[in-house]
């Protein structure tokens, strides 16, 4: 089984299609049409598109949180069922709990694992460590920034020992200082551990300074996918010639997408 | 600012005084009546012997019976409602008719079921501090983000980690309102309850009928004076737990 060696599909997506129908109007709603996509193992993948177009349905799909209208999702070879802390998701809003600290956020998962409390602890502290949070661990989700919250997020998605991180529009609400931080701090994080991402986004710029994979979906019913290859290497600039080159391309290949 | 919040009760407590003075209160008696009220029931008692803080602790002891069994019963099935709208579906119904009946309106059954005694007033707190606290957990939990579940689903918690990690402390911001609500409206529930006859000879609503039956009408206002106060103290409690339980908010 070529499953789990570097390169390999870790996701496969096989004509998948997904339609939600309006509470209001009664009205089928296609978001996915038959769209076909494969993820690689080690890969940092990043999906655009434009506001609406069905990003999002597609990773939570992914993560089990939604279930297809048809075709299929498979990870590691596996059909997807139903969401685990091998799929690892980061959320836009944090989804922190807020009557738990930034460490007890952590532990929340290494609990449920039966993982004991003192080991937990220490666990997350690590975990806190790794995302640069260290002497913020007691403090409530309330009184950190945006951008300290969505690095708790990810210490927490990572402590579940996630083989994908699932990613939507994590840095969406940040400020763009905050944003070009945590975009550098997420592909330094890659690097360091090897895991696949799978990062939603609809800023061009974004995707193309951390994505090695960029797949641009088409408007609504999503189903024509491309993929751009970015082979810049690690650590990016944002001025260069050939960034600018590859993100010129992408804008076109939506601008095109939308008018149609 | 702070002083000032002790104003009104002065104010009051002083115009009371005037106007018994000048006379126009007719039977009702002034504050410094009532003070010897206090006297008495602390000295001789009502009936003599039936001391204030008996009175009381009676009082204090159906609250807490009533209060404690509202509080394990009503909590888990709001859980449970607010979590599965099947089970909101077929609860819902039942529990809107059984809500708008009076708690007094059961005393005849509470009678037959637990005889006059401490189990009849409980039942009365009981049912007055129910419902309070079972509405506002359905609605506590109806109101938890749907993200938090998610987040928690993708991070490995099954059903009752759900249930017990995420909805629970999600919704104890209103649990907690329910239950001040709750203890309130039990707390009022209990003196009617006594004064109608739930009698074992100790209570405060059974002192402040008894006065009454004896025309001693400051002991009457001596009643009422413990009655607010110690509602008062009550509603103190549960906020200062519920600062202590909702420091993160």
């Amino acid at each position: 089984m070529d499953v789990g060696e570097n390169g390999g599909p870790v996701v496969e997506l096989r004509s998948l299609s997904k339609s939600f129908t309006e509470k209001k109007t009664g009205r089928e709603l296609e978001v996915l049409d038959h769209l076909d996509m494969e993820v690689r193992q080690g890969r940092f993948t990043c999906v655009v598109g434009p506001t609406g177009c069905g990003k999002t349905t597609l990773l939570r799909l992914i993560g089990g949180l939604e279930v297809p209208s048809s075709g299929e999702v498979r990870f590691e070879g596996r059909p997807v069922t139903g969401p685990g802390p091998q799929r690892g998701m980061v959320f836009q809003e944090y989804a922190l709990f807020p009557w738990r600290t930034a460490v007890r956020n952590v532990t929340f998962g290494l609990s449920l694992k039966g993982i004991p409390h003192k080991e937990a602890r220490a666990l997350a502290d690590e975990y806190l460590e790794t995302v640069g949070l260290t002497g913020h661990e007691d403090l409530y989700p309330r009184e950190l920034s945006g951008g300290m919250k969505q690095r708790v997020a990810i210490a927490r998605t990572l402590a579940a020992l996630p083989r994908i991180l699932l990613m939507d529009e994590p840095f969406a609400s940040l400020d763009a200082q905050t944003r070009n931080g945590m975009q550098e701090f997420l592909v330094d994080l890659w690097r360091r551990t090897g895991t696949s991402i799978v990062f939603v986004t609809h800023l061009v710029d974004e995707a193309v300074f951390m994505g090695q994979e960029i797949v641009g979906l088409s408007r609504r019913p999503a189903r024509v996918v491309r993929t751009f290859e970015n082979n810049l290497p690690y650590p990016r600039s944002r001025t260069g010639a050939e960034f600018t080159e590859l993100r010129a391309r992408i804008l076109e290949y939506l601008a095109v997408e939308m008018s149609e | 600012m702070r002083k000032w919040k002790y104003i009104s009760p002065l104010v009051a407590l002083g115009l009371w005084q005037l106007l018994a003075m000048v006379g126009v209160l007719g039977r009702t008696p002034s504050p410094v009546d009532v003070a010897e009220g206090f006297y008495d029931l602390i000295v001789t008692g009502l009936p003599p012997g039936y001391y204030l803080q008996w009175h009381l602790l009676a009082s204090l002891e159906r609250v807490l019976v009533g209060f404690a069994f509202a509080l394990v019963l009503a909590v888990p099935l709001g859980i449970l409602m607010g979590w599965s709208r099947g089970f909101d579906t077929v609860m819902d119904p039942l529990v809107e008719v059984v809500r708008p009946v009076p708690p007094l309106a059961w005393l005849p059954l509470a009678v037959i079921w637990f005889g006059i005694g401490i189990f009849s007033a409980a039942f009365m707190i009981f049912l007055g501090a129910f419902f309070p606290i079972l509405l506002n957990t359905i609605t506590g939990v109806k109101s938890v983000d749907p993200h938090l579940v998610e987040a928690a689903r993708t991070l490995g918690a099954r059903r009752r980690a759900i249930l017990l990690r995420v909805l629970t402390p999600g919704a104890m911001p209103s649990i907690i309102t329910g239950v001040r609500i709750g203890i309130g409206i039990g707390w009022m529930t209990l003196v009617a309850a006594e004064m109608t006859g739930v009698k074992s000879g100790y209570g405060l609503g059974y002192l402040i009928l008894t006065a009454r039956d004896i025309a001693r009408y400051d002991i009457v206002v001596a009643g009422m004076v413990v009655i607010g106060v110690v509602g008062f103290l009550m509603d103190r409690l549960v906020k200062y737990a519920e600062k202590r339980l909702l420091g993160w908010m």
